[in-house]
């Protein structure tokens, strides 16, 4: 286990790159704390993949250093980093038996035959496949496929971190969940530094002490999942998590209170002046629906997802989202909608502006 | 995928079972005929039952050819195959270093047999000949069409020259189909080079390669021209493969009867070993 | 740097490859670019005199380049109907259970593994008696016999790949049979196609056995007409490389255009 560290780090596919739009990696500093577990967080092609791969070693970043615990592994080959890796899709040594894959990573580095035999009982214990070791590992399901590449993953004690690359991706909901809270758990046992790549804020949340959210290279927030969700430091974390994601409005700020389309709604705190590309960011669960106070809303759809209802309406042409519970009735007269106002974000420029 | 059952499925095949019957059935009974006949010529044939096939099993010619024929197969597998598998195992994976390796390699393949018996009659030549002449000058007497193992070693290089590619090229296209994930994972396991091959190429291989030793051995077994154009099955018979011996005997001394008698257990024998290698093969790929 | 090393390791193991799959069609194109006298009289590892002498009586005797001609011919006639025959019969191996289906399709397979040899008599009397002998159509169906059931079994693999979904929806849409066999479906399979019809020229263009007793004027292959090199004063060397290299020119130009799909197609879809 290990404390990893960037440092300056980016990469760019292109051997000569131009300017940062060619960059599938910005410049970024961070230290992964030993044994906390991390999501990475991001929509397809924001470059997830390509951090884990250079803490992986798979990939040579085009600049900057990567630490384990202070000592500078950017160039060392992954045999020497001593990590596991769970990928996309199950990697399973398909000709042999399913004791012989998790035995696998010992065996090649030489560990007594005793050791290999405890640690894999121990292991194969822990993913539920004790009665199939001596089974091929051909025939079997993508879950217990998957399950296996877990098993190998986490077979040794000694890894400087363990990395799963969208590891759910290919297995059924219902055993999602399951694999999920056991990854958790696992975590918590033995306390290795996890980091976690996925596109499932779901996954993230519940998974993770710490989200990393990227966005086009960059990485945009770091934080616990409250903290995602009360104070997302991008309009892209705002938008990407949550479901429906935060509601957006175009806004100018005068001291405490905020010039939106259709009327001004009260802020929390009093704000200097803000430049460039002005918004208000609020939740759909800090929206509510009024019949006398508040801006004024026309209600297009109700959809009823069975714990609480999402209202879908428009204020002055621009979309806003409204979670009300189940029990409320929405009467002809609902015609307006209030912010909480403690709940308000103010965005320049898609980054939050704190109150002064 | 599943299929229904459609029993007018037999029109859309009739186009090939009446070309494959023309091409195929009629000849062969033909042949069938022959088997069981003789004749004093005019065409005036009489049945002699199992006569044809009890005079070719009691004579040495038939079981000389066919010992021949085995160790030959037998020798150009256990150099192609891994050989074949050597090459995929070191050829580039993309660029334009790779199209220009597949261009050559494909090259042989698409020769006609009887140059390439021609290239290598030349090229073995102790007077005109690379291989000879530069064998000859650095004091190794070479003489592929007096000495009988010469003439071994050329046809078994040839054959070599000739098909390696073939072999190369499916386990390539096998290789090829890995995802980069598996390589990954080995690194990470620690595997070593030769742990990546067994356990990652080589099970990811089997199925082509099945293919690659079914074929070379039905076309390495059925071969004809090659050998004939460089040593004309000598010297004496030492280089008299089935195929050529069936010839020499059809054509040459127009024996039809044995000639037939002949080509039907000749058939047999490729069927049968085809047979037993290809229910062998999915019996080991099923086991793993 | 560990990588660095085996690449070295590769480009060698793949060089000494090329090497030796080079020198014997070197030495052949260099001899078709010699004089007889230099071929005989001195060793010579490149042309001292550069002659093409060879390659001009070849190319200006019908009785020559016309073998080249008529290979074509068949060749192309026989990857014609394989393909075409094939491509029903495949499909119907791939989408339907019908009555004695695995054993057609062993059958079929079976004939790949006929020896041309056993069947060079047989077929020789057969086209005698129906007045086809010495016609490019001969050669085209007799080599029929070992290309059907490859392009059957490559076709096959292709289209098993191909969901049966996209049939339905296509009848479903109204379209018949043939329509959307050949508007939709032959689109969709279309390397197999291509990777039948190279492999179906590859085994008509190397065959002589077959070709040769087949043929003895009109149609008659230049693989076998390479023998009349063969005269009362000796071998015409020269001239038997420079028709060697010529014979290799129509492989080279395929496998050129069809570069990009050799590694896949040598898996015949079914990697």
């Amino acid at each position: 286990m290990a404390k990893i560290t960037l440092e300056n780090l980016a990469h760019s596919y292109s051997p000569a790159p131009k300017g940062p739009e060619d960059y599938a990696l910005k410049e970024l500093n961070h230290d992964w704390q030993d044994g906390a577990a991390y999501a990475l967080l991001g929509s397809s092609g924001c470059g997830k993949s390509t951090l884990l791969n250079i803490i992986s070693g798979l990939l040579i970043p085009s600049q900057g250093r990567i630490l384990f615990d202070g000592v500078d592994v950017t160039r060392a080959p992954t045999a020497e980093r001593n990590i596991a890796q769970v990928f996309q899709f199950p990697v399973v040594y398909d000709t042999m038996t399913v004791r012989d894959n998790l035995a696998f990573p010992l065996r090649n580095r030489g560990r007594p035959e005793a050791y290999v035999a405890e640690r894999v009982a121990e292991i194969a214990a822990m993913i539920g496949m004790e009665h199939m070791l001596d089974r091929k590992a051909r025939g079997l399901t993508a879950d217990a496929k998957q399950k296996i590449s877990l098993g190998r993953g986490m077979v040794r004690k000694d890894v400087n971190a363990l990395l799963f690359d969208e590891p759910l991706t290919v297995i059924d909901p219902h055993m999602k969940w399951e694999l999920r809270t056991q990854l958790k758990k696992l975590h918590h046992d033995f306390g290795h530094t996890m980091i976690y790549v996925t596109h499932d804020q779901t996954e993230a949340l519940t998974f993770a002490d710490k989200v990393v959210v990227m966005y086009d290279g960059r990485v945009v927030q770091i934080g616990t999942p409250e903290e995602l969700f009360d104070r997302p430091e991008h309009t892209f974390v705002g938008y990407f998590i949550g479901s429906p994601g935060m509601n957006l409005l175009p806004a100018k700020i005068d001291g405490a209170q905020a010039l939106v389309p259709g009327g001004t709604t009260p802020l929390a705190g009093t704000y200097g002046a803000v430049q460039g590309n002005v918004q208000i960011g609020v939740r759909p669960e800090h929206v509510r629906l009024s019949a006398h106070e508040g801006l004024p809303v026309t209600i297009r759809r109700i959809e009823d997802v069975g714990r609480h209802r999402i209202i879908r309406a428009d204020l002055m042409g621009h979309d806003l989202n409204i979670i009300a519970p189940e029990d409320m009735g929405v009467g002809a007269d609902m015609t307006r909608a209030v912010f909480d106002p403690s709940r308000i974000n103010v965005y320049a420029d898609d980054w939050r502006v704190a109150a002064a | 995928m599943e299929k229904t059952v459609n029993h007018k499925a037999w029109f859309l095949v009739l186009p090939v079972l009446v070309l494959v019957a023309f091409s195929a059935v009629i000849p062969l009974m033909t042949v069938v005929n022959y088997a069981f006949q003789d004749t004093f010529g005019n065409n005036v044939f009489f049945w002699n039952g199992l006569g044809w096939f009890e005079d070719l099993l009691a004579s040495d010619r038939m079981w000389n050819a066919l010992g021949r024929q085995l160790a030959f197969s037998g020798i150009i597998l256990a150099i192609e195959i891994p050989l074949g598998v050597f090459v995929a195992l070191n050829m580039p994976k993309r660029g334009v270093w790779a199209s220009v390796v597949l261009v050559l390699m494909s090259l042989p393949l698409l020769i006609p047999w009887n140059v390439v018996g021609t290239i290598w009659q030349i090229f073995g030549r102790v007077d005109i000949g690379l291989l000879g002449y530069t064998l000859n000058s650095m004091g190794i007497s070479y003489n592929y069409t007096q000495n009988p193992v010469h003439a071994w070693a050329t046809v078994v290089v040839m054959d070599v020259w000739h098909w390696t590619s073939l072999v190369a090229l499916l386990a390539y296209a096998g290789l090829q189909s890995i995802p980069d994930a598996y390589y990954q994972a080995a690194r990470i396991d620690q595997a070593s080079r030769w742990k990546v091959f067994r356990y990652i190429e080589l099970p990811k291989m089997m199925g082509v390669l099945m293919i690659a030793i079914l074929l070379r051995f039905m076309d390495s077994f059925m071969i004809y021209t090659e050998p004939f154009v460089v040593t004309g099955g000598g010297p004496g018979n030492a280089t008299t493969f089935l195929s050529i011996d069936l010839v020499k005997m059809a054509l040459g001394q127009f024996d039809l009867g044995p000639a037939a008698a002949f080509s039907l257990m000749y058939f047999l024998v490729i069927l049968l070993i085809s047979w037993v290698f290809y229910t062998v093969m999915t019996n080991l790929d099923k086991r793993g | 740097m560990q990588s660095r090393t085996r690449l070295n390791g590769s480009t060698v193991v793949i060089t000494l490859y090329l090497l030796f799959l080079m020198l014997p069609i070197y030495w052949l194109i260099n001899m078709s670019l010699k004089t007889n006298s230099e071929i005989t009289g001195t060793f010579s590892l490149w042309p001292q005199t550069l002659t093409l002498r060879n390659y001009v009586v070849i190319l200006t005797d019908p009785s020559w380049y016309m073998g080249y001609v008529n290979s074509l011919i068949y060749v192309v006639l026989n990857t014609v109907i394989s393909v075409a025959v094939a491509l029903p019969a495949a499909y119907a191996f791939s989408r339907y259970h019908f009555m004695g289906d695995k054993h057609l399709f062993f059958w079929l397979l079976t004939n790949r593994m006929a020896p041309p040899a056993v069947f060079a008599l047989p077929f020789f009397q057969l086209y005698s008696s129906v007045g086809l002998f010495d016609t490019h159509i001969a050669v085209a169906l007799a080599h029929c016999l070992f290309n059907v059931p490859l392009a059957v079994w490559i076709l096959e693999g292709f289209m098993r790949g191909v969901p049966k979904e996209i049939d339905e929806t296509a009848y479903i849409d109204g379209y018949s049979f043939p329509r959307f066999f050949v508007r939709i479906f032959m689109p969709l399979i279309s390397s197999g196609i291509g990777v039948a019809a190279f492999f179906c020229f590859m085994f008509s263009w190397v065959e002589l056995l077959l070709s040769r007793t087949l043929t003895s004027v009109a149609a008659k292959p230049i693989a076998a007409t390479m023998t009349r090199t063969q005269g009362a004063s000796g071998v015409d060397w020269g001239v038997l490389a420079a028709a060697g290299v010529l014979t290799i020119v129509p492989g080279a130009l395929v496998i050129y255009f069809v570069r990009n799909y050799i590694a896949k197609g040598f898996a015949l879809g079914r990697v």
